[in-house]
């Protein structure tokens, strides 16, 4: 590998650093008596509000349609997601420092696949959120879950759901981004110019 | 003959003709001219739903003892501040939280007449962080935060009787004022003949510090004064602001019928105070401690039950020679208002019974002092000489002037009570340049951002105290009027006139960008130091000491915990301490108990509130939430079963069963 790939190679892995810093998902959720949003973010190790306190008024507005309360302590995923991203990030630093490019498809592979398996996580939690409602839940309409949607928007109610990447997850792109171009120029552009 | 006739026919016509026109000039175009004024005066008021207004008008309640807080221009209504007088609709003076605030050394008071609303300034600016508001009756000064609009401190002023030539602060709220309406004597209690007037009877001007950070009022010291009635104050600007200036009439000195016998002089005085000079002189130990009895009220921390701070003495300091920090100025006749232009160096007074409005110089009344033009003096207050301080007289301001605020562009707009108008006038030539109709019988005005260095002098709000016929009638006792007139052109325009709440007296606006940046959504659950708060739902409880129980309840959408207790006897004290647990904006729980001599009481997000409850009677006794909180508010609802005193029904408390 070039030295120059070697760099953006770095730069792709220490792209990910981004990901402790910043939320990678948001729901923003609108309603009449909402005029200011409410919503939440989604980040590799915590679930918090848009605002300080939205979590607790979500919760407390989702209680009505028997939905269970979202709580940090609650997600293994926040628990794992930190070690997966600092793996990730020395797997790609030793791949720049090796040199290999094998290493870096190997890496972006990775990437590949756990962001799909963390897709696939994302909507079961959202099924499971959304579906799994309490019997004794003051308002029940009948035929109504209220899975939110996993990209785009949903109207859940009075509510309409919005969920989308956030920051972090520009971060996320960059870094495949990079790590895509390596290979690129590695795999296929050196070979066409030699 | 017959071309005289003729003639005189032709002059006939020829005056037919002239008064056709005129009438026509007369009373058509001013009606064309009335309907477009209004069309434009319309859209100068219209505010589109969901928009702000630019700004805050607060109005003093007057005989409500409140404060009122008012969209500008608009005039749409925004809310009451409860500051003197029991407000069973939020559980002000009811709560045990709030009912400390309204202790005084006569016990508890349910009511006051608030009067003057002024805000907290920064050189000489309004700042938005605090407004402060006098009491008349049993004289006090209020502070409410401007945070979260609500009362958090009560002083009261020792010695003193009637506080209404207050409260105003000094140009950097280092100050505030309050002064003696009706003299009386000074000494606490005294117990005297109601004619031993001259002899017994004293003014006292207060001098109340304010702390810059938290905005906490400290009696400093009071000035003994003539027995005169102090009316009305102001503190000076720029190169006065070292300086407070206050109105006196009776200066005869009456006690009795004073319509008639505080009417007599031709002039009485304004008295200026050199504040700071007085309170070095107090710092020296010129000043002498006194025994007095008042109450200062106030919470410790965030939130709380308010407390009941006694203080059983007050610095007082009795003019005498040579100390040199207050002089009367001559001003005709039985003033009123006493207002200091943007520039701090005119002294306007409002001689309600004078022919003119008198205008004294700053400058001029300095000189004076260094000259020494003095035309006598009254218990070691040198009387300054009339011509040596006067500047101008406005010649036919109308009949009774009362008040005076200013442009900043060289205008002053008086209001003028019998002759029911506001006139405007120059401070160059001291001349009438334009006047318009009050309906009717205007007291107050201001200006928005008045009373500062730096008025914005968009609007102009005219406080009027009869609508006879102006709205819709709603029998013999009506609500007092108000008119808002736009002020940025050369012509003063009536925009519009609304109803108001209570007897406003004085007003105040200033700029909504400089308040709603610090105006809190909720209260921080976090910060809630209130000693009965409840944290964490799981803590709620109900506790017994003897006769007293105490409830520790939560709420949140859509229910209380407990919501199901037995155990209380009849002869209980029953506390019921509220904690809304919500941390959403606006989002407001309240109680209410059958049969309870009490009111409700409205809890803001994370906010603590209790009432107190005897019940007298066995029985079931629902309570419920009485703010419409959320979609099964109706739903939001709890019993309590009392027993007979004796009973031995075991305390116990639960919520959906557990």
């Amino acid at each position: 590998m070039e030295i120059k790939s070697r760099i953006v190679m770095t730069l792709a892995a220490l792209m990910l650093i981004g990901l402790y810093y910043q939320p990678f998902w948001t729901i923003d959720m609108s309603a009449p008596q909402y005029p200011e949003g409410i919503g939440m973010y989604i980040h590799i190790n915590d679930v918090t509000g848009h605002n300080r306190h939205d979590l607790q008024s979500i919760n407390t507005l989702n209680h009505y349609i028997g939905m269970a309360e979202i709580h940090k302590e609650d997600f293994w995923e926040f628990e794992v997601m930190p070690w997966i991203f600092g793996f990730l990030i020395a797997f790609g630093l030793i791949a720049a420092a090796v040199g290999n490019i094998k290493l870096v498809i190997t890496w972006l592979a990775l990437m590949v696949v756990l962001g799909i398996l963390g897709f696939v996580d994302f909507y079961m939690w959202g099924y499971e959120y959304g579906h799994n409602l309490s019997p004794d839940a003051p308002i029940k309409v009948p035929g109504m879950s209220y899975q939110p949607p996993m990209l785009g928007c949903k109207q859940l109610l009075n509510i309409n759901a919005c969920s989308w990447p956030y920051i972090g997850s520009i971060y996320l792109g960059l870094s495949v981004m990079l790590a895509g171009g390596v290979i690129w120029i590695e795999k296929f552009s050196k070979k066409q110019n030699t | 003959m017959d071309n005289k006739k003729s003639n005189t026919l032709r002059g006939l016509l020829l005056g037919a003709g002239f008064i056709a026109v005129a009438a026509f000039i007369f009373t058509g175009c001013p009606s064309q001219q009335s309907m477009f004024d209004s069309g434009d005066a319309a859209q100068k008021v219209y505010v589109a739903p969901g928009e702000h207004d630019e700004y805050y008008g607060f109005f003093s309640g007057g005989y409500s003892g409140q404060l009122s807080v008012w969209g500008l221009p608009s005039a749409r209504f925004l809310k009451v501040i409860p500051v003197f007088s029991q407000d069973p609709e939020t559980g002000y003076g009811y709560s045990e939280e709030t009912k400390p605030l309204l202790m005084t050394s006569y016990g508890f008071i349910p009511w006051d007449d608030s009067h003057h609303p002024h805000i907290s300034q920064t050189n000489g600016d309004a700042d938005g962080r605090w407004i402060y508001i006098n009491a008349n009756n049993t004289p006090r000064i209020a502070r409410i935060d401007l945070q979260t609009f609500e009362t958090k401190e009560i002083l009261e002023l020792p010695n003193t009787g009637g506080n209404h030539a207050s409260s105003f602060v000094t140009s950097n709220s280092e100050y505030v004022i309050g002064a003696t309406r009706f003299s009386i004597p000074y000494e606490m209690d005294l117990d005297v003949p109601i004619d031993s007037y001259s002899e017994e009877f004293r003014g006292a001007l207060s001098f109340i510090a304010l702390d810059p950070e938290t905005g906490m009022m400290e009696m400093d010291f009071q000035i003994l004064v003539p027995p005169y009635n102090y009316d009305l104050g102001r503190a000076g600007k720029g190169p006065s602001s070292d300086w407070v200036f206050f109105t006196t009439y009776n200066t005869e000195e009456a006690h009795t019928l004073l319509e008639v016998n505080a009417s007599r002089n031709d002039k009485d005085y304004v008295a200026a105070v050199n504040w700071k000079r007085a309170a070095e002189l107090v710092r020296n130990g010129a000043g002498e401690t006194m025994s007095a009895e008042y109450y200062h009220n106030y919470y410790e921390g965030n939130q709380g039950i308010a407390i009941n701070d006694v203080k059983d003495q007050v610095t007082v300091l009795t003019p005498q020679d040579g100390q040199n920090f207050i002089y009367f100025l001559p001003t005709p006749k039985s003033p009123h208002g006493v207002d200091i232009d943007p520039t701090g160096e005119y002294i306007v007074a409002g001689g309600k019974l004078a022919t003119v409005i008198p205008v004294h110089s700053f400058s001029r009344m300095i000189e004076a002092i260094e000259n020494q033009r003095f035309e006598g003096h009254v218990e070691n207050i040198p009387i300054l000489d009339y011509d040596a301080t006067i500047i101008g007289e406005v010649e036919n301001p109308g009949l009774g002037p009362l008040h005076t605020e200013f442009d900043g562009r060289g205008y002053a707009y008086t209001s003028v009570y019998i002759s029911s108008e506001i006139v405007k006038w120059s401070l160059e030539t001291f001349e009438v340049v334009d006047r318009i109709d009050a309906y009717y019988s205007i007291g107050h005005l201001m200006i928005t951002g008045g009373d500062t260095k730096n008025p914005d002098a968009r609007y102009l709000v005219g406080l009027t105290k009869t609508a006879k016929d102006r709205y819709l009638p709603t029998g013999p006792k009506q609500n007092h009027p108000a008119q808002l007139y736009d002020i940025s052109g050369d012509r003063m325009q009536l925009l519009l006139d609304f109803p108001t709440i209570g007897e406003p007296h004085y007003a105040q606006a200033i700029r909504a960008d400089i308040v709603t940046p610090n105006v809190k959504q909720i209260y921080e659950m976090e910060d809630n130091d209130h000693p009965y708060a409840l944290r964490r739902v799981a803590d709620n409880r109900v506790e017994r000491d003897g006769d007293v129980v105490r409830i520790y309840m939560s709420s949140t959408r859509s229910h209380f915990r407990p919501d199901n207790i037995e155990g209380i006897r009849v002869g209980d004290t029953v506390y019921i301490h509220l904690t809304n647990l919500e941390q959403e904006w606006d989002v407001v729980h309240g109680i209410a108990v059958k049969g309870a001599n009490n009111s409700e009481i409205l809890v803001a997000p994370g906010q603590t509130k209790s009432i107190k409850w005897e019940p007298t009677r066995t029985g079931i006794y629902p309570f419920y939430c009485t703010a419409f909180c959320s979609a099964l508010h109706q739903e939001m609802q709890g019993y309590i079963r009392v027993s007979a005193a004796d009973s031995d029904v075991p305390l116990t408390w639960s919520t959906g069963g557990n």
